[in-house]
Order: structure tokens, then C-alpha cells, then sequence
């Protein structure tokens, strides 16, 4: 390592070079006096330039007790294991979730576009509320930070969708869990909105201080799980001639959010706007900010309209293979596309009905009813299934086209395939 | 915030000094650098730069709020929890009570289709008294287009609230409250735009409706970036003023013939083109707003008046709490009317789509002589 990497200002290093002080070997060996007269600086600053040269040195030397080659580095196995604990927020649409692995992932930062309309902020309000679900019921019980730049956060619907979500959860407890006593305490849909972070930014000025504020703010409100950045485009498309400064300053922001995302454990969600680029002498919606842009996020969603259906479309993931499925918006929130239920049938002998939302033997169930008892499984394996399902179904056919009317005697099991 | 200056801050003296020396002035000029760009400039080590940008960074940055808190606030401090209710029940009950506060609403649709009897009712439902459920304000009324007629207003109050409109003097004092400012150009505009901000909240101002943005625009510049350019400073400024005073801005737009429908699209959709295009349902429409996709993103509300088969419709094109419906309606003399106020749930993309059929001008001329019929009257 070199005095040139040593985090000092330009002058000092300069004085450093002209001096001929130009390993940190030399630094090291320099008293400080001898130093401060030659580089002619204070004392003080001297023994300054001295620890930082130290630290810098100490952390190039190749630690005995370390097994890894590099400072810093980790290897893959170590990152496979982490990401096995690695934590999912629900989009509350299942087929959406499908796609993205089982929704939202922590430490990652996501970006979802599309055209107006098409439900980006719900999308941001959404996952603002669904952070929220309690750990008892397969959530996280986190925080949501709203950082809103255009204005369009409404908190009358951030209610509905509160509301909504606290009846879900007291359907799947009332259902499931009549015996757990812990969620006695019913969900408020007030104590949602007192959850939500919200920041009303004005001017790219205060989109970029803000960011850099994040890390204090977090540290002082523990539990924030998701940012949402609604949207990173609108002040960064209006007030800028520069745009080479553009990219600069929104490269170091991208690079702050990730920093946040890798350090706390929580998702940033920014959504983007779409814009037209000529492409092979015809006109594309693309989504704004540009091509560098496009490099700094790790997920790339984007919503579209396909006929009549919003669609969802992965372009972009290092690990998520690219997909689209569809989605809803409805007065409750996002929810499936309702047109698009690939139903799958199980029928045994005594006349129950299974209904599945399946494809392969791998399933995960949401709802399994059983004859008026009602139990729930969050993950099976077939095999498990078999086990668990024995008893009452003898022989279990597999209609993949089939939609059937549930009985009212029946089994009727809502599953979907992870 | 953002041109705060940093020698305010309560910063230690020496590095405020320093960025004064290097003509940092404002935070502005501060965060418009990246670190090491700062380090360079400023001549400081890492370690203060990194603390001083901090420091500023926690002064500039907007205050956090609750969701609860901001619920609360609309509640206790504004009428029907800020919303101006436009008298249209079922378009009333679909945006959660009406026009809301603090964002833009856009009125999108073909010439002659009613935006104008759209806006009309509004100013003077803001005008109104608020023990007959108006706001009991001004409403500042930019006509760009010099549609505005002060007579239909008067006749639009005269069938819609008689009770408060043939009370002597009342028809005065309410159209008194309405201000109409025509700008001729953009920069004219902006100039009167800076002296509402300060007016705002000195003369209880109420509603701001500019009719329309697209002649506003359409008219000084020509297609490409200095017309992007141009708009999106406006945007963001209509948007803090409406923000920031809590009044409903009203914003009409213009509609444009549309040409292929390739930019419809992302790239990744090409492959699918063809399917697309044997659908003939792209080919009917071939209306779009005038102003483009990035101003479309800025408004909050867009409402779409079209016309199909001789019938109006007003649609909920974009909006953050309502669902996709379509009201049919009406042009009668005391405004706009809904033929019915359940709606029609309308499915996907097709919210979005402008249709002029039928709209014939028999129909207009029916309205107009309708219209000649009850100014005669009055």
C-alpha cells in the first residue's frame, strides 16, 4: 500500500510524496516530530498521519489466525449459509412471490418500474404494510422507511390496506391457531401506520442527505426492515443540465442504500419511472435514469401491461431466473391475478376434493381444510404430504386442467408451488 | 432546506471556514459532490469530510413522520379529511370523498368533452360557503386557452344551488372569489406562479386549477428535451405549491393523435409484438395525452374523459385509491352529471385508452343551445 491510498487530504499527501516519504514503511519509521518538521505540519497532525499510516499498514499484513486470504473476504459456503437465513418479505400476491423465491429479499436492493398507473406505489405501500406481520405468523414484525419524492403517498389508502392485511392475518389465526394464545393481542390497523417512517423529499438535495441520514436513523429506530424510495427518479429527472454529475451522484447513492441493505438486514425497494429510448429505429419504454443506472441494483422488476393483466417481469437478478407473472391490484392491496389459478385437482375415493395451486411434488400449502377442522401446514415435501393426508385420502389423482367445485364435505387445500 | 447555508449549521468553525473559502455555500453545493470530490476540494482528510457531510446531512433532511401521525393531522386540521367533494356521488365515493388535497389531479380527453364544465363546477364548489359544503375560499383559475366564461358559471350555480345563487349579492360574492389570471406564455406563467405561492396562504386560496398545461407548453415549445426540461421544473413546483399549502390542484391536458403503437412497449415485449398487433382493439384507440409519460408520472390523479358510441365517460385512468371505473355522464346546464353511480369496473389497460366516437357535433350544438336557452333566462 501506498501514501497515495492514505485517507488524507491532497496537500498533506502531497508534502508527503515531496518529501520522499513515499512507502508506508517509511511513514512508520519517521518520529513524529521528525516527521511534522518535514512535511511541515503541527505535531498534532503528524501523529495523526502516524495512526492512520499504522492502521493502514496493520491491516494489509496477513492475519495468522484468519484462514482467509484476504482481509474482508468470505468465502462462498459462508455466504450459502447465510443466505439460507435469509429473510422474505410477501408481496401478498403469490405467483408474484413464486417468481421472486418467496417475495422481497432482505440485503438485497430492488428496483420495480413501469408505466404510470400500473401500481408501483401500491406495490411500496404494500410491502410497507407487509413487513409488518407479526414473526408468529411467518413475517418479519419490522419497520417500513417511506421516503416519498412525488407526493403520491396516500395514507387513506395505506388504512384499506392495513385493514386489509390485519383481517387476513385474523382469518389465518381464527382459523389456524385456535389454541395460541399469543396473539390474543389483536392488531391495530393504527398501530401499522404508526410503524411507517414517512419522509416527504423535496429536492435531489434532500433525497441525497437523507440517504446519508438513514444510518443514524436506524441505528436509533431498531427493527426498520425495508426502505422504499417512491420515487428515486422524479428529482433526479427534473433539475439536472449535468448529467455526468447525475450519474455520479446517484452511483454513490445506489452505493450507500446497498451499504444500509448489507449492514442492517433490510430490503430497499426503489421504484423508477419508465421513459422512451429509440432502440433499432423503433421507440421502447425503458425505465429511466439511464444505462449506468441500470447496473446499481441487484434486482430489476418490471410491471407491465399484458392484455388485460398486469404482469410483473424479472429483468434482471443474479439468482432469480427471468419470469413474469401476473398480479392485481384490488381495494384490499396487491393480490393474485385472479384469471390465472392453475388448479390442480386430488380426489379420493370418500369423495373429498383437494383443490392445488401446484406444478411438481414440491408444495407449499397455505390452507388445508379437513372436514370442518381446519389445519395448516406451512411447507410440505410430497412425501410429507402423503404422510399427513393418509389417513383420510387413499388415492390422490393429479388433474393439471381441471377447476372443480369445491364440497362441502371436502378437503379443500389451497397450495402453491414453491 | 436544501439552500441552507452551512456556516449556519453548527459546524466547528474550522472546516465551516473552509468550505466557505472553496465557495460551498449552500448544502446544496455540498451534496452535489461526492466525498472524495469533496476531499479534493476542500483539501480536508476522509475523516471530516465524512463527518462533516454527516452533520449536514442530519440538518437538511426532511423530519420524519408517523403514517398515523399524517392521518391524524388530515383529520383534525380539514374539512371531509382533505378532500373536495366534486357533488359526482359515485366519483365522490371512488376517490375516497373527492378531489383530494396536497396532489395533482389531471383531466385528460378530447376538445369539447367537458373538462372545462369539469373545472367550472369546481371552482365553484370551492367558492362555496362551507355550510353548504363548499370550502369557503378563493380559487385562483388559469385560463390558458381564454375558455373561461363567467356566464356559464353563473348559470352552472344558478341550476346546481339555487338556494345560495338567487340570493341577491351571493351570485357576486361568489364569483368575486374566483380569480382568472391568462398567461400568455411559460414564462409568464411562472412568474404568476411565484406570486400564488405567496398569495396562498395570505388569501385563502382554495383550489388552483390551470386549464390547460398542454396549451401551456405545446404552445412555446417544440417535441424533444427542452420541452422535458421546461415542464419538469413546472412539475415540481405546482407540486410543492399544492403540497405545501394542502389545497387540491386541478390540471386539464389535451389529447394528441397517437402514432404506431411500438413505444407502448418494452423490448423485451418485441417477441410478442406480433400477437399483439393482430389484436385489433390497439388500432381503435388512437388517442393518447399530450404531454407525455414523464408528466403522466407526476400527476397523482389522472381522470380520462372520452366519448364512445355517443356516450361520455369519465374514467379513473390513475389513482392511488381507487378502482378502475367508468362513470357515464352528461353535460346538462348546471355542469357535468353522472348517469350513474355505480360505475363500470373496467378491466386492465383499457382504463388508460381515449376514445372520441360519436361525438358528434349535433350533440355539442344541443348542449349550446340548451345553454343559450338558460343565460336567456337568467
Amino acid at each position: 500500500m501506498e501514501v497515495g491510498m492514505l485517507p488524507i487530504s491532497a496537500s498533506k499527501r502531497g508534502k508527503l510524496l515531496a518529501a520522499g516519504y513515499t512507502t508506508l514503511d517509511a511513514i512508520a519509521r519517521a518520529s513524529p516530530s521528525h516527521l511534522a518538521r518535514d512535511i511541515e505540519v503541527s505535531d498534532n497532525e503528524a501523529s495523526e498521519i502516524l495512526n492512520l499510516a499504522a492502521k493502514a499498514s496493520a491491516s494489509e499484513k496477513p492475519n495468522e489466525t484468519h484462514t482467509t486470504v484476504v482481509g474482508g473476504g468470505r468465502t462462498a459456503w459462508d455466504m450459502l449459509n447465510d443466505e439460507k437465513f435469509s429473510s422474505y418479505i410477501t408481496t401478498s400476491c403469490v405467483d408474484l412471490d413464486n417468481i421472486l423465491g418467496g417475495g422481497i429479499k432482505c440485503k438485497d436492493v430492488t428496483e420495480i418500474g413501469g408505466v404510470p398507473g400500473i401500481g408501483k406505489t401500491q406495490i411500496g405501500i404494500q410491502l410497507a404494510v407487509n413487513v409488518q406481520i407479526p414473526q408468529d405468523y411467518g413475517g418479519l414484525g419490522g419497520k417500513a422507511i417511506y421516503i416519498d419524492t412525488e407526493g403520491s403517498f396516500m395514507v387513506e389508502r395505506v388504512l384499506q390496506i392495513a385493514e386489509a392485511c390485519i383481517e387476513d392475518m385474523e382469518e389465518y389465526r381464527n382459523h389456524f391457531h385456535k389454541d395460541f394464545q399469543a396473539c390474543d393481542v389483536k392488531m391495530h390497523p393504527n398501530n401499522i401506520l404508526e410503524n411507517i417512517f414517512y419522509f416527504r423529499v423535496c429536492s435531489y438535495t434532500e433525497q441525497i442527505a437523507l440517504v446519508n441520514y438513514l444510518d443514524k436513523f436506524i441505528m436509533e429506530n431498531k427493527d426498520v426492515k425495508i426502505i422504499i424510495v417512491d420515487s428515486v427518479t422524479f428529482h433526479f429527472r427534473q433539475d439536472f443540465d449535468d448529467m455526468a454529475l447525475r450519474t455520479r451522484l446517484l452511483s454513490e447513492m445506489a452505493l450507500k442504500l446497498m451499504k444500509l441493505a448489507k449492514k442492517f438486514c433490510l430490503a430497499v425497494v426503489m421504484l423508477n419511472q419508465v421513459t422512451t429510448k429509440f432502440i433499432e429505429g423503433s421507440f421502447h419504454l425503458t425505465l429511466a435514469l439511464g444505462d449506468s443506472w441500470s447496473h446499481s441494483c441487484t434486482n430489476r422488476i418490471i410491471l407491465f401491461w399484458n392484455g388485460n393483466e398486469r404482469h410483473a417481469f424479472i429483468d434482471k437478478s443474479p439468482s432469480l431466473k427471468s419470469a413474469s407473472a401476473p398480479y392485481s391490484v384490488t381495494t384490499r392491496g396487491i393480490r393474485n391475478s385472479t384469471s390465472n389459478c392453475k388448479r390442480i385437482k386430488m380426489m379420493n375415493t370418500s369423495g373429498m376434493v383437494l383443490c392445488l395451486l401446484c406444478h411438481g411434488w414440491n408444495l407449499k400449502l397455505g390452507w388445508l381444510y379437513l372436514r370442518g377442522t381446519v389445519k395448516f401446514a406451512v411447507s410440505f415435501s410430497y412425501k410429507e404430504l402423503r404422510s399427513y393426508l393418509l389417513p383420510q385420502v387413499w388415492f390422490i389423482c393429479y388433474f393439471p386442467w381441471l377447476q372443480l367445485e369445491t364440497g362441502s364435505t371436502g378437503v379443500v387445500l389451497h397450495a402453491w408451488l414453491r | 432546506m436544501a439552500n441552507k447555508l452551512i456556516n449556519q449549521m453548527g459546524l466547528p468553525k474550522s472546516i465551516s471556514n473552509i468550505f466557505t473559502a472553496r465557495n460551498i455555500i449552500t448544502a446544496k453545493d455540498a451534496l452535489s459532490h461526492t466525498e472524495f470530490e469533496l476531499m479534493e476540494l476542500l483539501d480536508v482528510g476522509k475523516e471530516e469530510v465524512t463527518s462533516a457531510m454527516a452533520h449536514v446531512s442530519e440538518v437538511v433532511c426532511p423530519p420524519c413522520q408517523t403514517a398515523l401521525l399524517l392521518l391524524e393531522q388530515r383529520v383534525r386540521n380539514e374539512t371531509s379529511a382533505g378532500h373536495l367533494p366534486s357533488r359526482l356521488k359515485g366519483l365522490d365515493e371512488a376517490l375516497c370523498g373527492g378531489i383530494p388535497f396536497g396532489v395533482l389531479t389531471e383531466l385528460v380527453g378530447p376538445a369539447g368533452i367537458g373538462k372545462t364544465q369539469f373545472c367550472l363546477k369546481l371552482s365553484l364548489l370551492a367558492s362555496l360557503p362551507a355550510t353548504c359544503g363548499g370550502l369557503d375560499g378563493r380559487v385562483i383559475y388559469i385560463d390558458v386557452e381564454s375558455k373561461f366564461r363567467s356566464k356559464r358559471l353563473i348559470e352552472i350555480g344558478i341550476n346546481s344551488f339555487p338556494e345560495i345563487f338567487l340570493k341577491k349579492g351571493m351570485a357576486q360574492e361568489m364569483a368575486g372569489r374566483i380569480l382568472i389570471l391568462r398567461p400568455t406564455s411559460l414564462s409568464e406563467f411562472a412568474e404568476s406562479l411565484h406570486q400564488i405561492k405567496v398569495s396562498l396562504l395570505q388569501q385563502q386560496v382554495k383550489l388552483l386549477i390551470i386549464d390547460s398545461m398542454a396549451a401551456l407548453v405545446l404552445g412555446e415549445h417544440d417535441c424533444g428535451t427542452s420541452r422535458q426540461q421546461a415542464l419538469g421544473w413546472h412539475v415540481s413546483f405546482i407540486k410543492s405549491l399544492a403540497e405545501f399549502s394542502r389545497i387540491p390542484v386541478v390540471l386539464t391536458n389535451q389529447v394528441r393523435s397517437h402514432i404506431g403503437d411500438e413505444s407502448r412497449m418494452y423490448s423485451f415485449q418485441a417477441q410478442s409484438r406480433s400477437i399483439i398487433k393482430d389484436n385489433p382493439a390497439t388500432y381503435d384507440s388512437h388517442l393518447v395525452a399530450a404531454l407525455g409519460i414523464n408528466w403522466a408520472h407526476a400527476v397523482t390523479i389522472r381522470l380520462v374523459l372520452e366519448a364512445r358510441s355517443g356516450q361520455r365517460f369519465i374514467k379513473l385512468a390513475k389513482s392511488p385509491i381507487s378502482p378502475p371505473l367508468a362513470f357515464p355522464f352528461k353535460i346538462t346546464s348546471s355542469g357535468v352529471v353522472l348517469l350513474d353511480d355505480d360505475g363500470i369496473e373496467m378491466k386492465g389497460s383499457e382504463i388508460n385508452t381515449i376514445h372520441c366516437q360519436g361525438l358528434s357535433l349535433s350533440s355539442l350544438a344541443v348542449d349550446s343551445s340548451e345553454y343559450v336557452l338558460c343565460t336567456k333566462n337568467t
